[in-house]
């Protein structure tokens, strides 16, 4: 009995003894840490995707508390509703920006482009790339093999197996960008998200000389320049055979898409439109 | 028997098929295409323009840098276009294309087939010269060859070794040009040793040639600075590194080159050019070109102008019939050729036609740890760890693995009994990694 309380007494003893070193050692080494962080990062989404620029959410948490022009920094997530709430939150000014969406600009599918050899390698489209111009005619365009699909932490983009293109769910992507930086061809752009998913772009990016494009794909842009001609904003620049309309100046009329030859110019949630009062606005032009 | 002391694997070689073929003269296409990126380096530069006529052996690209090399015709003609074209990846590039009409040479060049044994040219006329016939390295990596011999200032070179070990399976044409061409070869040996200024030149062999073992031998010895270097058979053993490792029993450091061990490795195709370049003015506008393939009608070992189409050659031997997969060199560091009209360069050594039932890929599983990868690696490398690295994009721990080491022989793909692309990994891994080496230096 007496070895038990002794025991006892002895444990206890050491336990409240190492409590109070604890107890010190924490009151010393104390780092002090702005709890705003804490804060800003509940405030985040959270989903540590890197479409800001830091590794994760707490990365952005700190520069966003610390740095005191925030007007750089941007959550792609939560988008321009949390980076206002965040803003009045730390008293600083937010950025605002337009909300972007993932475009893919490539209309080569199975039936536009056809495959010409097959690729049996590592099913990745960085190696492939590092190994060869691709299964069709096209050097420029999507090699369907998915590592955007793989690298979106969101779900919002999926290989279409009907077209071997992929597909970009505007519910679901964010605009981080991961998808942008793993396709090693540049296929995919970040665009301005339009009401009721409304968009206009070019939906190719071969750079080859018009007839090699056309010889490759049905719908590769040839570089004609009748687009730029026909666009009243001056939001089109052809540049090395190939078109591109700039988003920022587009303001959605829809002359482009009628006057491209080859389809390369794509649109996307309008309503259809009257063939018969479309004709002589096309040819009044300029 | 000598051999490399780590790693290595043993496919069977193959060579039977276009053993025997001797070297054939493949008649002039119609039409040649000739890029302007035949070598590592910066790009020749075109100084040619569309409608220009154009004789063999002038001059239709100059040196884009120190590290490049010229292009010259190999076909007399008319230059009908000099712009992008697809090549065997079919990605695209400058390319000069001329239509050829008859066969007219510059005059300089000596196209008499006596053997000129002795010229008084100094080591740096040599290498300039060299450099002017625009030869480059023809085992397949073709680094340009004058920069090879350019020894860097405060080192030595102390011996030349000639590259004659041909581990490629089917590969024969550097054994062909050992039977045929064995004098002109050890002539250019003399002069590549005379322009780096050794004394000693081995010739590394691999005992499945025994024949170009002996015939050499007998040749050498009226070159007594000549040692015929016979070598156990094992892949990769015509690896640079490997090779000096073989046949000196020194060891490249990581991330140096074959002079800092006092060697300087040249291919047999190399030396056969250098001659004929010093020797006979004669600029490099051919090649020999093992075409070859298990189902193939008539393998041979073709002397082909440079630019000629590949679909020529396969034609010429056989045709498509039940090929599955065409590469361009040999079947372990070749690469697979997507456009059959690409034209034959400076660095094709073969044409390996494979039927449709061998050139599909197994189906990959999952690694199981069972090291085959690292007993294979003749650089002591952890694949298996590379290729996961690689996928989680870890460069700087990929680093600290030596990736930067690797020479993308693949044994690893070879070994797996999963199959896993190993290699196809690993190269994208070693990529971004010299990317950033080259980047951090660029900063310093």
């Amino acid at each position: 009995m007496g070895n038990l309380v002794t025991t006892i007494l002895v444990v206890s003893g050491l336990a409240a003894l190492l409590a109070l070193l604890l107890f010190l050692v924490a009151k010393k080494f104390k780092v002090e840490e702005d709890p705003r962080i804490d804060d800003v990062e509940r405030m985040l989404p959270g989903a540590n995707c890197g479409g800001c620029g830091f590794a994760g959410c707490r990365g952005m948490s700190e520069a966003l508390v610390k740095q005191d022009d925030i007007a750089s920094l941007y959550c792609p997530v939560g988008g321009a509703e949390c980076m206002k709430k965040i803003a009045s939150y730390l008293g600083k000014e937010a950025a605002e920006r337009e909300p972007m969406v993932a475009v893919v600009r490539c209309g080569g599918s199975c039936e536009n482009r056809p495959r010409v050899n097959r690729f049996d390698g590592a099913q990745s489209c960085v190696v492939a790339s590092s190994l060869y111009a691709g299964e069709t005619g096209c050097s420029f365009g999507c090699l369907g093999l998915g590592d955007c699909a793989a690298v979106c932490d969101f779900g919002a983009l999926s290989i279409n197996p009907a077209t071997g293109l992929p597909e970009v769910d505007e519910e679901k992507c964010t605009a981080c960008g991961a998808c942008v930086k793993a396709c090693p061809k540049r296929v995919i752009e970040l665009r301005k998200k339009a009401p009721k998913g409304r968009k206009i772009y070019v939906s190719c990016v071969n750079k080859d000389k018009g007839a090699v494009a056309r010889k490759a794909c049905k719908v590769a842009c040839i570089g004609c320049g009748k687009c730029a001609k026909v666009c009243p904003f001056e939001a089109i620049t052809v540049e090395n055979n190939l078109a591109y309309i700039d988003f920022t100046k587009c303001k959605m009329c829809r002359k482009c898409v009628a006057e491209c030859p080859t389809g390369a110019i794509v649109e996307f949630g309008f309503p259809p439109r009257k063939v018969a009062t479309e004709e002589p606005q096309t040819a009044k032009t300029e | 028997m000598k051999t490399f002391p780590i790693g290595g694997i043993h496919p069977s070689d193959f060579k039977e098929y276009s053993k025997g073929a001797a070297i054939e003269q493949f008649p002039i296409p119609a039409v040649v295409n000739i890029p302007l990126a035949q070598h590592i380096g910066a790009p020749a530069v075109a100084c040619v323009a569309k409608g220009d006529r154009v004789v063999v052996g002038q001059v239709i690209a100059t040196a884009g840098g120190f590290v490049s090399s010229p292009i010259h015709s190999s076909v007399s003609g008319t230059v009908t276009a000099v712009g992008p074209m697809a090549d065997a990846q079919g990605n695209m590039k400058p390319t000069v294309t001329i239509a050829v009409e008859g066969d007219e040479w510059d005059e300089s060049v000596d196209r008499s087939q006596t053997i000129v044994k002795s010229s008084n040219l100094s080591p740096k006329d040599i290498v300039a010269k060299i450099s002017q016939m625009g030869i480059v390295g023809m085992g397949g990596a073709t680094f340009p060859t004058h920069v090879k011999l350019s020894i860097p200032d405060g080192k030595k070179a102390e011996c030349l070794i000639i590259n004659a070990v041909e581990c490629e399976p089917y590969l024969t044409a550097d054994y062909r040009v050992m039977m045929e061409q064995g004098e002109r070869l050890l002539l250019g040996a003399r002069i590549l040793a005379k322009a780096i200024g050794v004394e000693k030149i081995y010739v590394g062999i691999e005992n499945n040639k025994p024949d170009a073992i002996a015939y050499l031998e007998k040749l050498a010895c009226a070159y007594l600075e000549v040692e015929i270097v016979p070598l156990k058979m094992r892949y990769p053993q015509g690896g640079e590194k490997q090779l000096i490792a073989a046949v000196t029993g020194r060891q490249v450091p990581s991330g140096g080159l074959p002079i800092d061990v006092g060697a300087v490795v040249q291919n047999v195709g190399t030396a056969l050019a250098v001659y004929e370049a010093v020797m006979k003015n004669k600029p490099l506008v051919e090649r020999v070109v093992t075409v070859t393939g298990p189902k193939l009608a008539s393998p041979k070992n073709l002397l082909v102008r440079i630019g000629t189409p590949m679909s020529a050659l396969i034609d010429y031997c056989g045709g498509m019939e039940g090929v599955g997969k065409v590469i361009a060199g040999g079947p372990m560091m070749g690469r697979a050729v997507s456009n059959i009209d690409a034209p034959v360069t400076k660095g094709t050594s073969g044409v390996l036609l494979m039927p449709t039932e061998e050139s599909l890929r197994e189906k990959e599983g999952e690694c199981i740890r069972c090291a085959k990868c690292v007993d294979a690696c003749p650089m002591g490398l952890e694949p298996y760890i590379l290729n996961i690295l690689t996928q989680k994009h870890d460069y700087d721990e990929l680093e600290r693995h030596w990736i930067a080491d690797c020479i993308e022989c693949g044994c690893c793909t070879f070994s797996c009994p999963s199959y896993l692309p190993l290699l196809d990994w690993v190269r994208i891994g070693k990529a971004e990694v010299m990317k950033r080496i080259r980047e951090r230096n660029a900063k310093k």
